[in-house]
């Protein structure tokens, strides 16, 4: 209950953190806490692999990529307008919205209480032959991914494959600048030659 | 003493909402795209705090999934920055309008 609480206010705390600074380094860094918190938090609900997938892909992999293009982009110059306050000017609507999803979120606990949190875990494939029946683990999870669950896994595959070369094309030398790109020289050379012929026949 | 599950959607709500009002209202791109991971990373809340209420691990595949698909978008949206700023040297989201017809 004390955990809960406290890992509350630091998640809440470090994403406001993170949406008001003015640069993206401590923007990072406060993200850095929120993802550790809320790993925390996964821990405290006996979701182990989903802790350490947190910790290991959020703070590891994606923080260390928000570095790199931090460091790439900003060398000596400032390439990041700010512009003005955008808040006030949708405070409005945003109120709105806020309180109408805390309303339905009201409404539908009062409707249909979920009541709390069971004091242990227990996972509802216990009982079976070879299952590691403790609800989040390492082996829990691995046999739900690889039996019940195995085309989501594929597809995760099929993402992540999905996105290296989305990544190698955006990342690529002529992508987007194609005045700047080395096929552009050849073209311009194949015309000419082209030109020349033309001339030679006329 | 055990937690009401209303907190945990509580909770989730809020940084959802944070993530929100981030992107809507900053204009750089890095701190937009860090907003929506404090998105996705509300919704694996909700999936974890529903998984354990119904000990049920459905919930934890599908943060699996979330997980991938939020590192691919990471990856993409910063490649696109990266791109962006290579052509015009300064990239602010209101001015990157090249797609709009």
């Amino acid at each position: 209950m004390i955990l809960f609480y406290v890992l509350a206010i630091v998640l809440i705390a470090s994403a406001i953190v993170t949406i008001v600074q003015k640069s993206p380094v401590y923007s990072v860094v406060s993200l850095l806490v929120n993802f550790i918190a809320l790993a925390a938090m996964y821990f405290s609900l006996n979701a182990e692999f989903i802790g350490v997938i947190q910790i290991v892909v959020y703070s590891g992999a994606i923080l260390v990529l928000f570095v790199f293009v931090i460091a790439l982009l900003s060398s000596g110059i400032g390439p990041f307008s700010e512009g003005p306050n955008r808040l006030p000017k949708i405070l409005a609507p945003a109120l709105v919205a806020v309180f109408a999803a805390f309303g339905f979120l009201t409404y539908g606990l009062a409707r249909a209480p979920l009541g709390t949190l069971p004091a242990h875990a227990t996972t509802s494939l216990a009982g079976d032959v070879g299952r590691a029946n403790v609800f989040g683990s390492v082996g829990d999870f691995g046999v739900a991914l690889f039996t019940t669950h195995l085309l989501p896994f594929e597809v995760t595959a099929f993402v992540l494959m999905v996105a290296v070369i989305g990544v190698v094309l955006l990342g690529g030398e002529s992508a987007l600048a194609p005045t700047h790109g080395s096929h552009a020289p050849q073209r311009k050379k194949k015309s000419r030659e082209r030109e020349s012929i033309v001339k030679v026949s006329k | 003493m055990p937690v009401d599950i209303a907190n945990y959607i509580s909770l989730s709500t809020v940084i959802f909402f944070i993530g929100v009002t981030g992107v809507v209202t900053r204009r750089n791109p890095l701190i937009v795209l860090m907003s929506i991971e404090l998105m996705f990373n509300a919704a694996n809340l909700a999936f974890v705090a529903f998984a354990r209420l119904w000990g049920n691990n459905a919930g934890h595949i599908f943060v699996f999934l979330v997980v991938t698909v939020a590192a691919a978008e990471a990856a993409i949206g910063l490649a696109i920055v990266v791109s962006v700023f290579r052509t015009a040297k300064h990239v602010d989201l209101d001015e990157v309008a090249r797609l709009r017809g």
